[in-house]
């Protein structure tokens, strides 16, 4: 039983109140020619905010590499398709679920695992991997240990649930996500390379159909949530946040891919971020068609919903597909097996408009295509971060021995281990997880071979925050190079763009910074944008965020079995730094939690010195003589000789720092476009003159074996001890009480 | 070897199971909808594969326990038929009464997905037979329900009667609180009916039985299953 429905006045305070600016609501009544009606000025809401319109990054998205002779579909679809060869695609991309996850830590978790998966089956695939990047607020924060356990146990039980191992992955602690934590969710998918699914409708007069859960009053203004800041009353949004449901998902996967199977379907969009809104209005814009919906047949779980309530309300596991309409009996079939719900709701139309019906009366008619095309487009103010003094290795303290530094870094929050996390994530279903977490990239085996993909998430925020531009350049190096450490060729990437408030020159600025950085990065290393999503607004009482463009990154092995690991594998091999060494210590780990100093410009990123040395890095793994394989980054040179004793059970005798390189910068130093290659001993020679043949810088700096890592004249620290340091601290603050 | 999977809605680990069975027996095992009221002719093996069943929404398992194809799996077992449960299939198990006990939430209350090691208590039954007695095996596990319990007398009869197989331990195969992981009563992980032909575990086997996972300690299990059929055959 419908009630009748409310139609409150259009003022100005519920124009505010829906997230549009005086000069947005002028453009709507410039638009349609009248005042709109309150279904209406929601639906504008939704298509016009930031997090479905791109209004204050769209201009600057457009200059970003999107295309490769391997790309089959770039952004702008549900998720990137490329072609990996045998007829066999990938479909992947990243997507934040930011705002609620802050307010309901499990709930806001599991709905961004749900949601991305959806963008993935969409298209036709099935999902075969899960990554994330999780930022969270200072350890000592008072929500910090709540919003970790929730996120991870949400992150898990999605994932896990519905089947998917979730195998990578990046988490950090720090302050400046005391009040807007990230959680960026990635999802890789794998179809046949002909039998890719798109949003467009094709054909006047095609029913519309509405499959998956009922529609409830949850998520209503999520996606406009999620494009305003928050302030200290933010938790009372809670009622915004959706609930995610990962078992209907799981049916719902099922059902698609047998009705795509039985090729029944000619287009098919998730309802995602505002909801049935949203999908329909792309459905028809994109395949120039109008939409005709009555939603007295929508699927509802309460009675008495408004149209207003129905078309922006963000209820999880829904999709809207057109269906050939010879198979609709079939499709209906397989729908009730599965024991989903399935209306028809709509019609495609001649008309190019958006019509919505609900008890007989036309709550909405607007202009199809203007919805999406008209959206506001902003080139705000944007002003360069201003750039920050190189620091002299000189010029830093070194308040340890080098032994009690490594002890001191490899058991902090940034740089120790994060088991006590993905141990809460099902990695290992599907038996293809050829590397589990804890590696370089992950590696997961693609049927039944050979061939594999490697899969990364990357950035290095506190870069980003000292100098837009390399940040960005080295979020993606990162990214290439990690997929490079484990043997794979970087095909593509999906990004995930968080930052503040874009109404902020200085913030703005970060954006564009980044995204130029990200460009040159991409062409430079031949590895395109295929999907990604923009999330603005990530501040608290007027603070951003450090910016933090993810980068989810995927390569291709073509034979798994000729993958590296980062493990020492024997003792007695010669063990490699490929790449210069300078000792750059500005924004290091060792310069921040050693020295408490945040301070300085980051290491720059040289991408062709990054395209030259993984080459010959990758070209070593296939040729079989690097026996081990570990890029440098986050704490330097003798954090990632760690992270490979410790994984290997073996030590390693290293020799003293060179006379020209101080030890602390020479340690820890985050010079880019290095990689730590073990060699056996009959290999050294051979490898050493192919190196220096093409000019690629490579040093010898010890040996593996013992039990400890043991630098000439300084104390050996114990393997073990260094690995049980490593191991402690997350477990320890997680079990701690406030 | 005549093997058939049950897929219930929410399973997720059927295809994991397939490919040891095919691996291990050359065959391909087939698929039955829980909707089904018939096994397969000539089935030797039924196999509950690990996922969540019905969102284990309810009770794990409890849902499942209660579909349609479980009445002619109840059948096949008073037959004598052999039935394999794997995690979500352990909890099915038990809550279809075909095994005693029920699944608690893990001690710590967390899900827990990591590889362990379980001593193989005996291995003169078809589910051991590919093991030696005492011998300490390593297969991960993925679950956040799997902290078995069950009154004193039916813990006191498993334990007198032989019928736990499968026993979390440490790589050295000592047995203690060190080296319980959820907290299970006397580090149970899997045991078998009173006739010995239904056997539920937590762990998976059936995801360490290829060289690509880096240990191949759960062929042990399928192994033995199909040299048992093949000379029962």
């Amino acid at each position: 039983m419908n009630q009748p429905n409310t139609h409150p006045e259009i003022t100005p305070d519920l124009v505010a109140s829906h997230g549009l600016k005086p000069d947005e609501y002028q453009r709507i009544l410039d638009l349609i020619g009248r005042v709109p009606s309150f279904t209406e000025l929601g639906i504008f809401s939704a298509m016009w905010n930031e997090h479905c319109s791109y209004k204050s990054s769209r201009i600057h998205l457009k200059g970003l590499p999107t295309k490769a002779p391997w790309v089959i579909q770039g952004p702008g679809e549900n998720a990137g398709v490329i072609d990996i060869g045998d007829g066999q695609a990938v479909v992947f991309k990243m997507e934040s679920h930011n705002h609620p996850s802050y307010i309901e830590p499990y709930q806001g978790a599991t709905t961004g695992v749900g949601g991305i998966l959806r963008d993935v089956f969409t298209m036709g695939a099935r999902p075969i991997a899960c990554l994330n990047a999780l930022s969270f607020g200072a350890p000592e924060h008072p929500r910090t240990r709540h919003l970790v356990s929730g996120v991870v146990a949400g992150v898990g039980g999605y994932g896990n649930s519905f089947g998917v191992p979730t195998v990578g992955g990046q988490t950090r602690f720090h302050s400046r996500y005391d009040g807007n934590i990230l959680v960026n969710a990635m999802a890789v998918g794998l179809a046949d390379a002909d039998k890719i699914f798109y949003a467009a409708a094709s054909g006047v007069n095609m029913p519309i159909v509405y499959l998956g859960s009922k529609t409830g009053r949850d998520g209503i203004h999520g996606a406009t949530m999620a494009s305003a800041e928050f302030d200290d009353d933010s938790a009372e949004k809670r009622p915004t946040v959706q609930v995610g449901d990962p078992f209907a998902e799981k049916l719902l996967l099922e059902a698609c891919l047998e009705i795509m199977a039985a090729d029944c379907v000619v287009a098919i969009q998730d309802m995602g971020a505002a909801g049935l809104t949203c999908s329909a209005v792309e459905m028809g814009a994109k395949g120039d068609l109008g939409v005709d919906l009555n939603l007295d047949a929508v699927p509802t779980r309460e009675t008495g919903m408004s149209a207003y309530e129905m078309m922006l309300s963000e209820s999880q596991e829904r999709m809207l597909m057109v269906l050939k309409p010879e198979k609709e009996k079939q499709a209906e079939a397989i729908f009730r097996k599965w024991g989903l719900d399935f209306a028809i709701v709509g019609y495609t139309t001649p008309t190019e408009r958006f019509v919505v019906r609900h008890g007989g009366v036309v709550m909405a008619d607007l202009p199809i295509k203007e919805l999406e095309a008209q959206a506001p487009l902003y080139d705000r103010p944007h002003v360069a971060s201003p750039l920050l003094p190189t620091i002299h290795a000189r010029d830093v303290a070194q308040p340890m021995s080098i032994a009690d530094t490594l002890e001191t870094m490899i058991a902090t929050p940034e740089l120790c281990s994060k088991r006590w996390v993905w141990e809460q994530y099902d990695h290992v279903i599907g038996g293809n997880t050829v590397q589990r977490p804890g590696g370089d990239a992950a590696v997961v085996r693609i049927e039944d071979g050979p061939k594999g993909l490697a899969m990364t998430c990357d950035v290095t925020p506190r870069y980003c925050e000292a100098d837009p531009y390399e940040g960005g350049k080295q979020a993606v190096a990162e990214a290439w190079r990690n997929i490079t450490a484990v043997g794979g060729r970087p095909l593509a990437i999906t990004d995930n763009l968080n930052f503040g408030n874009p109404e902020r020159p200085e913030i703005m600025g970060q954006l564009v910074g980044c995204l130029k950085g990200i460009a040159e990065a991409c062409i430079a290393l031949d590895f395109p944008i295929v999907s990604g999503n923009v999330s603005l607004y990530n501040e608290t009482n007027g603070r951003g965020i450090l910016p933090t463009p993810s980068i989810g990154g995927v390569g291709l092995l073509a034979d798994f079995t000729k993958s590296a690991t980062l493990a020492f594998k024997a003792e007695s091999e010669a063990i490699l730094v490929i790449g210069e060494t300078q000792g750059w210590l500005g924004q290091s780990v060792y310069l921040r939690d050693i020295c408490q100093r945040e301070e300085g410009a980051p290491p720059p990123v040289d991408l062709a010195a990054e395209k030259r040395n993984g080459d010959v890095v990758r070209g070593m793994i296939h040729a079989g003589t690097a026996t081990a394989v570990h890029d440098i980054s986050d704490g330097g040179l003798l954090i990632a000789l760690t992270e490979m004793a410790m994984a290997g059970h073996i030590g390693a005798q290293l020799d003293a720092a060179p006379a020209a390189t101080l030890p602390h910068a020479y340690w820890f130093g985050e010079d880019q476009a290095r990689y730590i290659v073990t060699v056996k001993q009959d290999d050294l020679l051979g490898v050493m003159t192919k190196l220096r043949a093409v000019e690629v810088p490579c040093v010898q700096i010890g040996v593996t074996g013992g039990d400890s890592l043991a630098i000439t004249g300084e104390r050996a620290v114990h393997v073990e001890h260094l690995r049980s340091a490593h191991e402690r601290w997350l477990p320890g603050y997680m079990n701690s009480k406030n | 070897m005549k093997s058939a999977i049950l897929v219930f809605p929410g399973i997720n680990r059927e295809r994991d199971m397939a490919r040891a069975l095919r691996l291990a027996s050359g065959h391909e095992p087939t698929m039955v909808w829980h909707a089904e009221t018939s096994l397969p002719k000539g089935t030797d093996l039924v196999v509950v594969p690990g996922g969540f069943s019905y969102g284990d929404y309810l009770r794990c398992g409890a849902i499942a326990a209660r579909a349609p194809v479980m009445a002619a799996v109840r059948e096949f077992a008073a037959d004598g038929g052999l039935v394999l449960g794997v995690c979500n299939g352990f909890q099915i198990l038990c809550e279809s009464g075909l095994l005693p006990g029920v699944l608690m939430r893990n001690a710590k209350l967390k899900f827990l997905c990591h590889d362990v090691h379980l001593r193989v208590e005996r291995s003169d039954t078809p589910f051991t037979q590919g093991y030696n007695a005492g011998q300490v095996i390593r297969v991960p596990i993925a679950h956040g329900e799997g902290n078995y319990a069950a009154d004193d007398e039916t813990i006191r009869r498993l334990e007198g009667d032989g019928r736990v197989l499968y026993r979390y331990c440490a790589a050295d195969g000592s047995i203690g609180d060190h080296s319980n992981i959820n907290g299970a009563a006397r580090g149970i992980a899997g045991i078998i009916s009173e006739r010995g032909n239904v056997l539920g575990m937590m762990p998976h086997p059936e995801n360490h039985v290829e060289d690509i996972m880096g240990c191949t300690d759960g062929r042990g299990l399928f192994a033995g299953l199909v040299e048992h059929l093949e000379r029962a055959a």
